[in-house]
């Protein structure tokens, strides 16, 4: 069948609706992205359907990641006319007894997360609530209520979680294409790039340039003109880009789509990385369905508009995130960034008119047209408009991914979504941007989330990862450990990065390993500047970020480290022992049974000693001590 | 267990030509551009990138040979030493790395005697650390093979090891 017209879509949206809101019998939608599989909801989901094969009044489906990751596997339960249950941490030797408990009324109550008082979309909120009228479980609080959740706008994350990725009915259903044929058949290019213009729209990769502004200038250039799509999401900590396309790559499509038309471009290109095979997989699906649908192809939607999109995994080099290195590898060239003196949306790929944006960009976009660009510029701050989608992982009780407006604070999210640090520890920093962001303390947690306002203290907003840290992370070594990525990541192409981050590098590790000395940190700051200032592409000027900003906020940790030989947090190895704090002992023997050296010796009952000559300071013994009495001396 | 494929040292004489015809021509057009997707077949089929089989590729799509060992050192996914019969990586991101990942890679090395990128003596480990599988929630994590194993601490390694023979 291909679609033709809006129409086309209003039918499929009909038909498949009653099995996304009003099943028939009882449906079990399994969380199923990679973090969800890692937890083990793929054994939960073929547990159920082996259990439910020859029971047609139970379907058994999959979704994407609905975000709260700590309490994975996600599965959520729902029939027609009782309220749609979701219960957390279903394995396989869970999921029968949950559905059981579901249709004996939802009494294990502590197995589940919340009912939901509304499955809608923002996007598909013209149909009735179909939870409206239900009787809900009495004693169970609203999924929108719990605080994980309170507070979210899920724009681009809007699907994930709730529909079975690989059915673009299902994208449909959820009002998914409509704005790419009501474009196609009714709006001017010119208009939809004035529209995302007005919206406010920012890359989300990090760049933060304004979306519309680049579709313009790309526009504007002749040539054959390229929509890449980069997905070569390589900040450690950040995987919001993962969870789009796992959980809803029907939107990524047509948001690429939406560009291609309003720019003027027949071929679109992903550039993926090989360590989301999931994410590939998942995409090559979308491909075919919406090229089944003539929604991709040659003629889309009956018109004169002809797109084709190709797949391209990338092979693990961080670089490639960059534009131009991108571009290179993407031709199957080394990928080494160029200087931008001529912009890729001028000459880029194939040496032509190329329009790059990230995954959760294009996610945003079928949502500007269908919602109105004023909708979007609503939401968020004076220059961040919208809403930004963030991993929050790290030393955190609630880790995952949350979708926030711009102009939330830090505040709301580490801790009223996030629910703070774990096991009493005091937090220390939130660090955002990844590699080429900043560790922002404690004084600064009111601060807004904006793109100036994250910058104005030294860090970016990047791509949204954001890791929390607390008592016990070492903020000398987090800083080394940046750099020690950097260089290996750095292309090696100019001289500032690849021997300035060395040098960098070879400084943090002395202080690590207790041979710093006066004047390093003076060092660090003036190498750094040097190489934010001369370096060639994004990966280098913004290299120092991570050194720079840890001195300005934590230049104690520094000294402690240079001149009292000493790592309070416990990370340095050869900088601090652990010592038991005979009082807070209780000669569990806990760390006598699991220390790997038989360092730790002791009667029962009574308090513990470590041989500090056998003690390799694996934190075993840190870890497992439930009384705190390992103490980091 | 999922275990990956296993493979000696080919020599030219071993490497069967028609199948790699097969990848470069059918799958990917003989097209430069695919480089990279083209390497990476070649080694899901061997496990690593085997000599002959860049000399081959270099004539077939007309890149020469030292453009291809440029690409296939440059990326850190290509590797042009066999690997084990277990591929065990270790996440270095930063959500792993700030809740004990350098821990756990240390007892890997230790347990091990191999450091980053090299294989057991026996062919039977693979120790490879990559930059964020995106599993950020379930850190420290360790993927062997096509296994994902997460919040581990490490006195749990050895049991996950052996698991994989």
């Amino acid at each position: 069948m291909k679609i033709a017209s809006v129409q086309d879509l209003e039918k499929i949206r009909d038909k498949y609706n009653p099995s996304l809101y009003q099943p028939k019998g009882l449906k079990v939608n399994v969380g199923m992205a990679s973090c969800g599989i890692a937890a083990g909801a793929m054994d939960a989901f073929e547990k159920a359907t082996e259990a439910f094969k020859d029971d047609p009044s139970v379907t058994i489906c999959q979704t994407g990641c609905i975000g709260f990751c700590e309490m994975e596997p996600l599965v959520e339960i729902m029939a027609e006319g009782k309220p749609r249950v979701m219960y957390k941490n279903i394995t396989a030797d869970k999921i029968l007894e949950a559905i059981d408990d579901y249709r004996g009324g939802a009494a294990k109550k502590k197995w589940i997360l919340g009912q939901m008082r509304d499955p809608r979309s923002l996007m598909d909120d013209d149909l009735p609530n179909p939870v409206d009228k239900v009787e809900h479980f009495e004693g169970i609080p609203f999924l929108e209520d719990v605080p994980f959740y309170k507070g979210q706008v899920k724009i681009a994350l809007r699907n994930c979680g709730y529909i079975d990725p690989d059915a673009i009915d299902a994208y449909i259903a959820r009002k998914g294409y409509f704005a790419l044929v009501e474009a196609i058949q009714g709006r001017k290019p010119k208009e939809i790039i004035e529209a995302v213009k007005q919206s406010g729209l920012r890359g989300r990769g990090g760049g933060g340039f304004p979306a519309g502004i680049k579709w313009a200038t790309c526009a504007k250039h002749h040539g054959d003109r390229y929509i890449i799509c980069n997905a070569d999401e390589g900040d450690p900590g950040a995987y919001m880009d993962r969870s789009i396309l796992e959980g809803d790559p029907h939107s990524v499509l047509e948001g690429m789509l939406i560009a291609a038309y309003a720019i003027g471009s027949s071929q679109g290109y992903i550039y993926v990385r090989n360590e989301y095979p999931l994410a590939v997989k998942r995409l090559i699906t979308a491909i075919k369905q919406a090229e089944d649908y003539g929604l991709l192809g040659d003629n889309i939607a009956d018109s004169d508009f002809s797109f084709h999109i190709k797949i391209s995994t990338g092979a693990g080099a961080f670089v490639c995130g960059e534009s131009t290195a991108l571009m290179a590898s993407l031709e199957g060239n080394v990928g080494r960034p160029r200087a931008k003196y001529v912009h890729t949306v001028e000459k880029g790929f194939r040496n032509s008119p190329t329009n790059l944006n990230n995954v959760e960009t294009y996610a945003n976009v079928p949502a500007i047209l269908l919602k109105g660009a004023d909708w979007y510029a609503g939401m968020g701050t004076e220059h961040s408009k919208g809403t930004k989608v963030f991993s929050l992982v790290g030393k955190v009780v609630n880790t995952g991914l949350v979708e926030v407006p711009m102009g939330i604070s830090l505040n709301d999210i580490v801790f009223n979504i996030g629910g703070g640090v774990p096991k009493k520890k005091a937090f220390k920093a939130v660090q955002t941007g990844g590699p080429s962001g900043g560790c922002i303390p404690e004084r600064f947690m009111k601060l807004p989330v904006d793109y100036q306002k994250l910058a104005e203290v030294g860090s970016i907003m990047g791509s949204g990862g954001m890791i929390v840290m607390d008592q016990d992370t070492c903020m000398v070594d987090v800083a080394r450990y940046f750099l020690d990525f950097l260089k290996e990541e750095s292309c090696g192409q100019c001289n500032p990065c690849r021997e300035g981050i060395k040098q960098m590098l070879d400084i943090l590790t002395d202080i690590c390993q207790g041979n710093g000395k006066q004047g390093d940190i003076e060092l660090l700051e003036e190498l750094g500047a040097m190489v934010q200032k001369f370096s060639l592409c994004g990966l280098g000027t913004s290299a120092p970020n991570p050194v720079l900003t840890t001195i300005l906020y934590f230049r104690d940790e520094y000294e402690k480290h240079i001149q009292d030989k000493k790592c309070p947090a416990g990370v340095c190895k050869a900088l601090f022992h652990y010592e038991i704090d005979a009082e807070a002992c209780t000669g569990c023997q806990v760390c006598f049974r699991k220390c790997p050296q038989d360092a730790v010796s002791g009667e029962k009952k009574k308090p513990h000693t470590i041989d500090q000559s056998k003690c390799i300071k694996c934190g075993i013994c840190y870890e497992g001590c439930k009384f705190d009495a390992i103490k980091i001396r | 267990m999922n275990q990956a494929a296993t493979t000696q040292n080919p020599t030219t004489e071993e490497v069967d030509f028609r199948e790699l015809d097969d990848i470069i021509d059918k799958e990917y057009g003989s097209d430069r551009e695919n480089l990279i997707m083209i390497l990476q077949a070649i080694q899901r089929r061997y496990n690593y990138l085997p000599k002959p089989t860049l000399t081959y590729l270099a004539t077939k799509i007309g890149v020469p040979y030292s453009q291809i060992y440029g690409v296939a050192t440059f990326y850190a996914t290509f590797s042009l030493e066999p690997r084990g019969r277990n591929i065990i990586s270790i996440c270095l991101g930063t959500a792993c790395h700030v809740r004990g990942g350098e821990r756990i890679r240390e007892r890997l090395v230790d347990t091990l005697h191999i450091q980053d990128g090299q294989t057991t003596e026996d062919g039977r480990y693979t120790l490879e650390s990559v930059r964020c599988i995106g599993c950020c929630s379930l850190g420290p994590v360790i993927k062997i093979n096509e296994d994902m194993h997460g919040r581990i601490a490490s006195d749990e390694v050895e049991k996950i090891l052996n698991q994989y023979e």
